[in-house]
């Protein structure tokens, strides 16, 4: 019995999505969007927080479309193929707090796992201490895992309209975007902030941006692809599927940089990118300790939510949070380096993670 | 009757996870597992076979999947 009849869930399915969000990332950064930032989640979700006025870091405001899409193509997807499923109710506030501390990490190393790779195929070597930052957090959580570490289960509800909460939120923010505009000569509009300048200013199209987060949005659901689990699964089982996926969406990105010249190697001068190579990678461990022990990549946890899964919105709710949290209190890093209060945060994130790894166990059999 | 592993609700990797150590206990015979969504159901699929178990049953129900590997 194979069981598996769903394509791209099936090795060569996973390979391909890799290979269609590979080649689709460079081409949104040629289109407009910021270097080495054709796609990344934490980024995005972190200029969303800026667009609604949630933090005032002027520079990284703008809804985002490729999140949006991500979400509401998920959702369309899971409807098309029946597993669109409202569910949640595991631990929900402690999945928003590493949530929260997720983005704090990321923003300390400026990227998410997807940014790492797309920096990594734009030849930011020093993404290279973030992936290895990465692979040591996803690793904690893979200890934790052994020792019998979970949240719980979840409960599916009886009622379908309790998973629309948060594709309908993204719906309400696409609206957002549409009717409103800057104000000529200042950065707000009747509703939302847009940059003027800085990464918030640069961006594809919307209707471009958009598309590409749908049927990456369509792809994702169907093929699980997570970039975190790609580690995980390897760590924990060793299991190469998710890997594959990630593996092709890096050879993609770095063959499409190549053909579009968007392939800088070095460590100086690179796009939204720092060379404090300690906090690199003590950002990113952080950030893939919060992902291992949340299930879920951040892009994964946005397809997630548009399949109804509750907790997964609440995760994602968390890290728009918590770029507030770090832009606002002087967390998050930028080109210059990490920001004034990076280390107690980053400390802090790991104190409450092994909390949350050591107490929430199941007692084995 | 065979050894369950029920799954329903957990996240990833928790469902391959607890199959992965059920077929480490058992070693071989038959093994019932209960998830409740469709990539919990290929990924558990994907690691039965990765460890030499066969598929013999995948029966969908309207809030669950039940599964039966073999060896």
């Amino acid at each position: 019995m194979n069981g598996i009849s769903n394509f791209l869930a099936t090795r060569w399915g996973i390979i391909l999505v890799g290979g269609i969000i590979g080649i689709l990332a460079p081409i949104l950064q040629k289109l407009g969007n910021p270097p080495n930032m054709g796609i990344c989640v934490a980024c995005m979700e972190r200029d969303i927080a800026g667009a609604l006025g949630f933090h005032r870091a002027e520079v990284v405001q703008y809804m985002r479309p490729e999140i949006i899409g991500f979400v509401l193509g998920s959702f369309i997807s899971a409807l098309l193929f029946k597993e669109y499923r409202p569910r949640g109710g595991s631990a929900p506030f402690i999945r928003f707090i590493l949530g929260m501390f997720a983005m704090i990490g990321a923003l300390t190393f400026l990227g998410c796992p997807w940014r790492t790779v797309l920096r990594l195929a734009g030849g930011d070597f020093n993404a290279i201490f973030g992936l290895l930052g990465l692979v040591f957090g996803i690793f904690i959580g893979t200890i934790f895992f052994r020792m019998g570490y979970s949240l719980g289960r979840s409960q599916g509800f009886p009622y379908k309209a309790a998973g629309l909460g948060f594709p309908f939120l993204m719906l309400v923010c696409l609206v957002l975007l549409l009717i409103d505009s800057p104000l000529p000569g200042t950065n707000k509009g009747e509703f939302l902030f847009f940059s003027i300048k800085g990464p918030g200013s640069q961006h594809a199209p919307i209707f471009i941006s958009l598309l590409a987060g749908l049927f990456i949005g369509i792809l994702a659901q169907r093929s699980r692809f997570c970039t975190m689990g790609a580690f995980r699964d390897v760590i924990l089982f060793r299991q190469f599927h998710l890997f594959l996926g990630v593996a092709s969406f890096f050879i993609a990105a770095l063959i499409t940089n190549l053909i579009l010249g968007q392939f800088n190697p070095g460590f100086e001068n690179q796009p939204i990118a720092h060379t404090m190579q300690l906090w690199n990678f003590l950002g990113m461990a952080l950030a893939g300790l919060c992902f291992a022990l949340a299930g879920g990549c951040p892009g994964r946890q946005l397809f997630l939510s548009g399949e109804g899964d509750g907790d997964a919105a609440i995760f994602a709710t968390g890290m728009i949070v918590g770029a507030a949290v770090a832009h606002n209190f002087g967390l998050a890093a930028s080109p210059k380096g990490i920001g004034p209060h990076t280390p107690e945060a980053i400390l802090l994130g790991f104190i409450v993670c092994i909390v949350i790894g050591l107490t929430m166990r199941v007692k084995k059999a | 009757m065979p050894e369950v592993v029920d799954a329903r609700g957990l996240s990833c990797p928790e469902p391959v996870l607890r199959t992965l150590e059920a077929i480490k206990a058992l070693g071989q015979g038959e093994l019932e597992i209960w998830v409740d969504n469709p990539t919990a159901k290929e990924n558990v699929i994907r690691a039965a076979k990765t460890s030499g178990w066969e598929v013999v049953e995948i029966k969908e129900l309207p809030d669950s999947i039940k599964l039966v590997i073999k060896k």
